[in-house]
């Protein structure tokens, strides 16, 4: 193929795979809303406890987050290290 | 918009030994905030008296009272000997991403340092959880419940340090990126609605000013606290779950 239009595709296939692994970052926003939205209604109940459901609740939300961060590492990657590794084998 | 770089850290010379062994920002950086934290202690602890006299001295007090409760809420007391491995990695940790506010290339954006201390949490767990079950018991648990699952055993022991490592680099980066991309952002903004200004008022990014404040607060401030205490917490659940029940 020539050397041009495959250097496109390179690019082309690292930008959509970027964007593609964004997709990543919709499941801990809904796990962390409900999981915040949880934390409001257990405060509602029981306003004595707001200090240990807000901290549990933060600490559940950050390790919830973990997929959405993976997502965008991967997404980094393709960004900035996967073109480079690609174009250097054309 | 070609003005965006996101890049990792700079490389300011290299040692020629080894075949050259790089010097970079994390690493300057870390031995800054290594040196910070080394003067704060210094100056906190200075004078101690047996009543608090001193307005440092009750925040130093403040500080080993705090850390020494979450060890022993979280761990139990008898891992007191542990509060102050705790403390220092809480204080490298929130002091590190805070050094993103001074301008600087905080070096928990960098993989390698996080890495490095999710590497050492990971031995700590391999030793007690060596020293609880003897080596038998340790090379045995990973047959539980059946023999099929030793691969899956084994992923998810390797995946505790990545996923404690990525966690808190992927936090720390996309705040940088973020950073940079609304900053970027305002500057094309205000190039457009503001470049009729004449002279060099034009060219001053006006929408930057302000603004990206509040992106900071919650980016800097907030994720890199609240990154610092969830490692330090991750670290102590790991280790106090690889320990096992208290055998008093």
């Amino acid at each position: 193929m020539e050397l041009v239009t495959a250097k496109a595709i390179v690019l082309a296939g690292c930008a959509i795979g970027a964007g593609l692994s964004l997709i990543a970052g919709i499941g801990p926003g809904i796990g962390e809303g409900y999981a915040v939205g949880k934390a409001c209604e257990a405060i509602g109940r029981q306003p004595e406890c707001k200090g240990s459901v807000t901290s549990t609740m933060i600490m559940g939300c950050a390790i919830a987050e973990t997929t959405g961060i993976y997502g965008f590492v991967t997404g980094l990657l393709l960004m900035f290290l996967a073109p480079n590794i690609f174009l250097s084998k054309l | 918009m070609d003005s965006i770089s996101i890049n990792g850290a700079r490389i300011y010379f290299e040692i020629p030994i080894f075949g050259g062994i790089p010097v970079t920002e994390t690493q300057v950086n870390s031995l800054l905030v290594i040196l910070a934290i080394f003067i704060l202690c210094k100056v906190l602890t200075h004078n101690l008296n047996v009543r608090p006299t001193t307005k440092r001295q009750i925040i130093a007090e403040w500080v080993v009272e705090k850390v020494t409760g979450l060890v022993t809420e979280n761990m139990g007391v008898r891992f007191k000997a542990f509060v102050p491995f705790i403390a220092a990695l809480l204080s490298l940790s929130a002091l590190s991403s805070l050094t993103a506010l001074l301008g600087m290339y905080p070096p928990t954006a960098d993989l390698n340092t996080v890495m490095g201390w999710a590497l050492l949490v990971f031995v700590m767990i391999t030793y007690y959880k060596i020293k609880t079950g003897g080596i038998l018991g340790y090379l045995k648990s990973f047959t539980e419940p059946i023999v099929v699952f030793t691969p899956f055993n084994i992923l998810g022991e390797v995946a505790t340090p990545v996923s404690m490592a990525f966690r808190h680099f992927g936090n720390v980066v996309s705040g940088t990126v973020i950073s940079a991309l609304v900053y970027a952002a305002l500057a094309g903004l205000s190039t457009v609605l503001l470049g009729w200004l004449p002279g060099i008022l034009g060219v001053i990014p006006w929408l930057q000013v302000g603004l990206p404040a509040v992106l900071s607060i919650y980016f800097d401030l907030f994720s890199g606290c609240i990154q610092a205490f969830i490692f330090a917490m991750l670290t102590m659940l790991y280790i106090a779950s690889a320990a096992g029940e208290d055998e008093a």
